[in-house]
């Protein structure tokens, strides 16, 4: 098993988000993480799906994603050729004896303190899953009292576009399609 | 100023606009306001008396014309009752729009009368779905679900129209543009995937055509028949492609598979190329897939590219719609013929001719004077004759029908091959009769299937489809029973129907006022087909009481391996002395 990571542009319709999670569940896939979100075309939303698989049933998934109809396209990204990133908010507990070692844990890690109350603060950090799971091991003795996780988002690198490739629409046939 | 209509007439426009002339339906509530403009409509609409019927109704309808078949419900139970013949049309890649009403836009989500999450329901069985709640997009919509439904791999879209789309006021424009970016099937296959495959072609010494109901949906027959007959190589047509091949062809070897032929197993399981055309490697065709034809290269040629290394890997894999896959496979195949370089089959198709005299398909007559229904089917066959169109419903009598009748044309066989619904046969001779009105259309059913939705003789009686109906009445699940007798003790739980007792279909076909006969003497078969061939004003039911105990062979028992297939109960084909000539090497 080995994870992948799908960048998929779907059309931006009700129900898109069902049909592509429904696939993924009757052909027995968990998905790890999901992130769905608009792109720089109005019509087209990005899906980031990060699924842990051996790669020929992910070809046989990726084939059945692309009979969908509302999915327009989908690449799968190379993690050397692409960043990636997730968005963690985690409130953390921190007394007036704890709270500048955790301040200093935000330093060290770039993150960032976005409320704080007399007992606690809340963080947000971005970042890969490495650095945001070695942050919260640091974290984690001070005690963790409430963590919310994004899904993860990626790009790849460089100047291209996966979106590049126009959004022609089709021609009705002359011929009726019944008849 | 642009005509005000309301969105029901919109969707009758957009229908016509479609090209559809037949509709299946039963009218309710949400879709009401559709049904009071189809009534100045030119489309004709087929009262059913159950939506399932409406639905193999519109499958047999297409299946047997190429048009895309058409069916209509309410909301709720008659979305729900649609269900079945969704997910059969979306595994035999039937071409079906299902239109159903919904309840009105601001009601959806609140468990409303006859509410129901038909779209959510359908997603994994339809090629596609839409729910309309603007009345303005129904044109559009309705447009894109025939191009889907068509186009590509073939398969049912359903149209869910909330009831206030089809009651509020709009304007009719058909659509010039379809807005499906994400939509683009792929039909002109790769001219270097036809040049490799064309060479693996020449290049192999036992190659099968592999043929499967692509094949049918692309139109390919002529063209399937030309790439045989230029090359010599032995052809096998599964369930879903009986009749894309003659079956009189000498290079035919049949039906492959659990039930199939001995030589068309034999002819994949030693065949050292498998050029599969339409096919999808399915387990009732391959097996155990692990020793399915382990000395086999493949070329698989599919219009759905995820059915391309699904099940087998293949060696040359080609993407396009079959009808071009073989006319380009012919065209290059010629000029390597031309340029003298042709494969040498001769002693391979000899080889499966012997294997195929040896193990003819057969059947035992039983010793009590009973009805064989073999015999029966094989006499239907022969007396009704290969102009004829035949359904089927699912078990030991489908089995037989594709075994015994010699089918020598594309859509004269129709029935259901990956969901196996039982009651298909009915509705769907229905169907195939108003598509094809002028062909005789029978019907070969059990009694088992035949009792699930035999309710559409009326609906034939009333709207003059004189199909005719031959039921196999062994007053038992026959197949379920078969694999009691083999797998399970002979303990026969709940497989006892009693239909040579209750119902009396001869007064159950006159009830719904259709000819009622019966037979159960091998010398009435005859005279009573021929009296069935003789009515055409009105649907003809007869109840063939057959033996009981009859079994269908050949059989590949379910998860064994085609090496193991019994050309009758503990009677395996005598492979031994031949495979000698044919050592099986892995690829």
């Amino acid at each position: 098993m080995s994870k992948h990571t799908l960048s998929v542009l779907v059309e931006d319709k009700p129900g898109v988000l069902a049909r592509i999670a429904g696939l993924f569940s009757r052909r027995g896939f968990n998905i790890d993480s999901l992130a769905v979100g608009p792109t720089e075309h109005a019509d087209v939303s990005r899906m980031t799906i990060v699924v842990n698989v051996e790669s020929s049933p992910l070809e046989q998934v990726t084939k059945q994603l692309n009979k969908l109809v509302e999915v327009i396209k989908i690449v799968e990204l190379d993690p050397t050729a692409s960043v990636d990133r997730e968005l963690v908010l985690v409130k953390v507990a921190a007394t007036a004896e704890t709270r500048g070692q955790v301040l200093d844990t935000v330093q060290l890690f770039r993150a960032k303190v976005i409320d704080v109350a007399p007992d606690a603060v809340t963080i947000q950090i971005t970042g890969n899953a490495g650095k945001i799971a070695d942050f919260l091991r640091v974290l984690e003795p001070f005690g963790i009292r409430e963590l919310v996780q994004s899904g993860m988002v990626a790009i790849g690198r460089g100047s291209r576009s996966i979106s590049e490739r126009s959004l022609r629409p089709v021609t009705v046939p002359a011929r009726p399609a019944v008849g | 100023m642009t005509e005000q209509i309301t969105g029901a007439q919109s969707l009758v426009r957009s229908l016509e606009a479609a090209g559809v002339t037949d509709i299946f339906g039963i009218p309710g509530g949400a879709i009401l306001p559709a049904y009071d403009p189809l009534m100045d409509s030119s489309i004709r609409h087929v009262l059913v008396r159950h939506e399932q019927g409406a639905g193999h109704a519109a499958q047999g309808y297409a299946a047997a014309t190429g048009r895309v078949g058409v069916c209509m419900a309410t909301s709720g139970p008659g979305a729900t009752n649609l269900v079945t013949p969704i997910a059969d049309a979306h595994m035999d890649s039937v071409p079906m729009v299902a239109v159903t009403g919904q309840v009105g836009a601001s009601m959806i989500g609140t468990d409303a009368f006859q509410e129901a999450d038909i779209r959510g329901i359908t997603m994994p069985i339809t090629k596609h779905n839409f729910l309309v709640t603007d009345p303005a997009e129904i044109p559009q919509r309705v447009a894109e679900a025939f191009h889907i439904a068509a186009t590509g791999r073939p398969g049912p879209v359903l149209v869910d129209v909330a009831k206030s789309a089809l009651e509020a006021m709009t304007t009719f424009r058909w659509p010039t543009e379809l807005q499906l970016p994400g939509y683009r099937p792929v039909t002109k296959p790769h001219a270097k995937q036809i040049r490799e495959a064309a060479k693996l072609i020449l290049e192999s010494r036992r190659p099968v055509l592999y043929v499967g109901g692509g094949t049918i949906r692309s139109g390919a027959s002529a063209e399937l028949r030309a790439l045989a007959e230029l090359t010599g190589m032995p052809v096998v047509t599964t369930l879903m492609a009986r009749g894309a091949f003659p079956d009189s062809h000498p290079q035919h070897l049949g039906m492959p598979g659990m039930h199939g032929s001995v030589s068309a197993v034999a002819g994949l399981q030693k065949s050292d190329l498998i050029i599969s055309l339409g096919a999808r490697f399915d387990d009732r065709v391959t097996g155990r897939l692990d020793s399915f034809a382990p000395g086999a290269k493949v070329i698989h040629a599919d219009i759905d590219p995820a059915e391309i290394g699904k099940n087998r890997h293949a060696d040359v894999p080609i993407v396009g719609d079959c009808r071009e896959v073989i006319a380009d496979l012919v065209t290059v195949l010629k000029a390597e013929a031309d340029a003298g370089h042709t494969g040498d089959f001769e002693a391979w198709a000899e080889f499966l001719s012997g294997i195929k005299r040896r193990y003819p398909l057969g059947y035992e007559t039983p010793a009590d004077g009973s009805l064989a229904p073999q015999y029966v089917i094989q006499r239907l066959g022969e007396i009704a004759g290969p102009d004829a169109i035949y359904t089927s419903g699912v078990g030991q009598h489908q089995m037989w029908a594709a075994q015994f009748i010699g089918y020598e044309k594309p859509m004269t066989w129709l029935n259901s091959g990956g969901l196996g619904t039982m009651g298909y046969s009915v509705p769907a001779a229905m169907g195939a009769k108003v598509g094809a009105p002028d062909t005789t259309v029978w019907a070969i059913d059990g009694d088992g299937c035949f009792q699930m939705t035999n309710q559409e003789l009326a609906t034939c009686a009333i709207n003059d489809i004189p199909i005719k109906v031959a039921i196999v009445n062994n007053e038992s699940l026959g197949m379920v029973r078969q694999w009691q007798t083999l797998f399970y003790n002979e303990r026969y739980s709940n497989t006892d129907l009693h239909s040579k007792r209750i119902p009396d279909f001869v007064k159950l076909a006159e009830a719904y006022g259709c000819v009622g006969l019966a037979c159960e003497s091998p010398a009435d078969v005859d005279s009573t087909i021929e009296k069935a061939m003789s009515i055409n004003d009105v649907p003809v039911v007869v109840d063939f009481r057959v033996n009981r105990d009859a079994m269908v062979w050949p059989m590949v028992a379910a998860g064994k391996s085609n090496d193991e297939i019994k050309y009758a109960r503990d009677l395996a084909p005598d492979f031994d002395r031949v495979e000698d000539d044919w050592e099986v090497r892995p690829a």
